[in-house]
């Protein structure tokens, strides 16, 4: 019994330093599933689309291409493909902007004006994902059709010449950008939203401040880390979208993406296509973290 | 409950004509089926500390959320310094508030929370102002900390602040210091006292913790279920309440049944079981031939059976000591009497009297000048529960 007690401390010692050299390890092993995810799914096709824009261009899909480090392709795509590019930028902000507004009156409504019907409200917003994207971006193409109720109206007011018609001009893509996006933009907002304490606004309002003021002092910089998230969420994929100004555009609104679509799908132009990806990314980062920066939001979210 | 209504009513009749104070009428507020604030009519002279004292749900925070414009009422009116505000818009009266929870701007530090009225009102020389009222309050070093960094007590010295930089009318207190321990509570209350004193504005100040009402405010009005029960001065309330509820919430009472023998002069005498015992005129509030008598436990004599007690009046003999407790300053006694109704007695302890155990014959005695005569037709319990926590 005595032997057994001496020894006892001996034999844990290596026990014990074992067990933390297991637990080093296992943190490692839980590692794994995580790294082997990312691995998979970005840091391969992340490597490949860089290599991708760095190919010959001399090369094509049958002959096969040369990595040769071909840093011109970057210019060469910004110089022939600058027009769509600074058009998805200007067509997703300017859908972001509606988006947001819109987005944000139904966001207040639905927070603290819809009472017992707040949680149908939200259900409604979410509901059109229960439909493909494609399916509600064509019946766009039916609304805004040529002899359509909507250009009928319009003609009939003489809001719209007689020859005037909606679809395949930018008012079209934009509105279904705005129209696919918008969900993006609410939810981050209600949750935004919803949070504020309704008795700030009371007291901004025992402080003197009318309504509208009040909204400018207390209700909108509240809402910053929603209206963040919010316009990132649209922004984002919708500077890459190309399925709106395909189905609903013509040539004349072509965005980014449909030119990338069509050099990796149709042109076989796999260099240009993979540099143009990379400008897109590199571009839509820098203004990420410029935005975010400027919004100050790091203490906000 | 009607008949003390009307006589506050007769005594407010005269300063009716030029009252530049805060002016409530037959103010009422529904929510649906419930009645929060009912017909209640008020007067709160300018410059004065008022206190709204009663049990949750008594409509007193909705009243304060009438006058300050942040609720609409049913009916009524409300003027103040003789204009009609009943429904002018919050941020067009001057009447500011501090609320419950503070309800501080978490985005805007303490400085820009202060700064928050004077900027919307675009008042001139804003900077010297909130530094001077930050000293004021005691807050100049924390000026542009966050109000998720400060304690309790210093965040209710900024919503104090933020409030009476504006030098409203009137100002709001929606129970301010009922977040605070007891401690800080105490502080704040002298503090809130001292800075009422030093700018003079119109305090109404809302609250269930009947000693703060009595120990800050100048004038307290006793609430229960949407109507004013009593209002007057904390002594008067304490010493001659009207209605069993204010007797309970303020306070502790002993309540007697008892039939009334006869009015004579000053005095009317009660039979209270088989003994009889007066109580004055001015201090009887009741109209049929019952009633309840009150006598605070503090007022109550206890001594040996058959001992000249140094309170000549009433004297009721054949008591027995049910329960002791020795709390220091005073002995708190339960004195089952022959009618079986427990009575509270508070002896001080001035070491003049020797301590009662449990189960000794005692005999009682009140002076009839502390005894108070309450109708017959309240609930002898009203108000106990609440005043007690």
């Amino acid at each position: 019994m005595a032997s057994t007690a001496g020894t006892a401390p001996v034999t844990t010692a290596p026990a014990s330093d074992d067990s933390s050299r297991r637990r080093g390890l296992t943190g490692y092993v839980l590692l794994v599933p995580g790294v082997v995810w990312l691995a998979l799914f970005f840091v391969i096709p992340f490597y490949s689309l860089v290599a991708t824009s760095l190919y010959d261009p001399g090369g094509s899909v049958f002959s096969g291409y040369e990595m040769s480090y071909q840093f011109s392709n970057y210019w060469h795509a910004i110089q022939d493909y600058w027009e769509p590019l600074l058009r998805s930028l200007w067509y997703a902000g300017l859908a972001t902007l509606i988006c947001l507004v819109l987005g944000y009156v139904l966001a207040y409504a639905i927070a603290f004006k819809a009472g017992r019907w707040k949680n149908l409200m939200l259900v409604l917003v979410i509901a059109p994902f229960f439909t493909s994207f494609l399916v509600r971006t064509l019946s766009w193409k039916l609304i805004l059709a040529d002899g359509g109720l909507i250009v009928n109206s319009l003609q009939a007011v003489h809001l719209l010449g007689p020859d005037g018609r909606l679809l395949a001009t930018p008012f079209a893509v934009i509105c279904g950008i705005v129209y696919n996006f918008l969900p993006f933009m609410v939810l981050p907002l209600f949750a935004s939203i919803d949070k504020i304490d309704h008795r700030l606004i009371e007291a901004s309002s025992d402080l003197y401040a009318n309504p509208f003021v009040g909204f400018w002092k207390v209700t909108w910089p509240l809402s910053l880390p929603g209206v963040v998230s919010g316009t990132l969420l649209t922004f984002i994929p919708a500077a890459g979208d190309y399925i709106n100004a395909q189905l609903l555009g013509s040539p004349n609104q072509r965005m980014v993406g449909n030119v990338i679509q069509n050099l990796f799908t149709q042109a076989n132009d796999y260099p240009a296509a993979g540099a143009l990806s990379m400008i897109l990314m590199i571009l839509i980062v820098a203004m990420v973290l410029f935005y975010v920066r400027r919004a100050g939001t790091e203490e906000l979210l | 409950m009607s008949s003390s209504a009307d006589v506050a009513q007769e005594r407010r009749a005269p300063a009716r004509a030029s009252f530049d104070g805060l002016r409530l009428e037959n103010l009422t507020k529904s929510f649906g089926a419930f009645t929060a604030v009912d017909d209640l009519d008020l007067d709160v002279p300018r410059g004065s500390f008022f206190a709204l004292l009663g049990p949750s749900g008594c409509g007193k925070t909705t009243t304060l959320r009438m006058v300050a414009g942040l609720e609409t009422p049913t009916s009524g009116g409300i003027t103040l310094a003789g204009q009609d505000i009943t429904y002018a818009k919050p941020y067009k009266r001057p009447v500011n508030t501090v609320f419950q929870n503070y309800a501080l701007f978490p985005h805007l530090d303490i400085y820009e929370n202060v700064a928050f009225g004077l900027k919307r009102r675009k008042a001139g020389n804003v900077d010297a102002q909130v530094k001077e009222m930050l000293s004021l309050v005691e807050l100049d070093s924390q000026t542009r900390k966050r109000p998720a960094q400060l304690s309790g007590g210093q965040q209710q010295r900024v919503a104090l602040a933020r409030a009476l930089i504006n030098k409203p009318e009137v100002l709001l207190l929606d129970e301010p210091l009922g977040a605070l321990d007891l401690k800080l509570r105490r502080n704040m209350q002298i503090e809130l006292k001292r800075i009422q004193t030093e700018v003079g504005l119109t305090f109404i100040h809302v609250t269930h913790d009947q000693e703060e009402a009595m120990t800050m405010a100048d004038t307290v009005a006793v609430m229960n279920a949407g109507v004013i029960e009593q209002m007057g001065a904390p002594e008067e309330l304490y010493e001659n309440p009207r209605t069993t509820f204010v007797a309970n919430f303020l306070g502790q009472s002993n309540l007697i049944e008892g039939t009334i023998k006869g009015r004579s002069g000053d005095l009317v005498t009660v039979d209270m079981h088989g003994i009889d015992v007066s109580v004055p005129a001015a201090r009887s509030h009741a109209d049929g031939d019952k009633g309840w008598i009150g006598i605070r436990p503090e007022k109550v004599l206890i001594g040996d059976p058959g001992e000249q007690l140094d309170a000549p009046g009433n004297s009721v003999p054949g008591g027995v000591v049910s329960d002791v407790s020795f709390v220091g300053v005073s002995t708190q006694y339960l004195v089952r009497m022959p009618w079986g109704q427990e009575l509270q007695v508070f002896a001080q302890n001035t070491g003049h009297r020797r301590i009662y155990r449990s189960g000794e014959q005692v005999d009682l005695s009140w002076r009839p000048d502390y005894a108070f005569l309450l109708d017959a037709s309240q609930d002898a319990r009203a108000g106990a529960q609440e005043g007690t926590d």
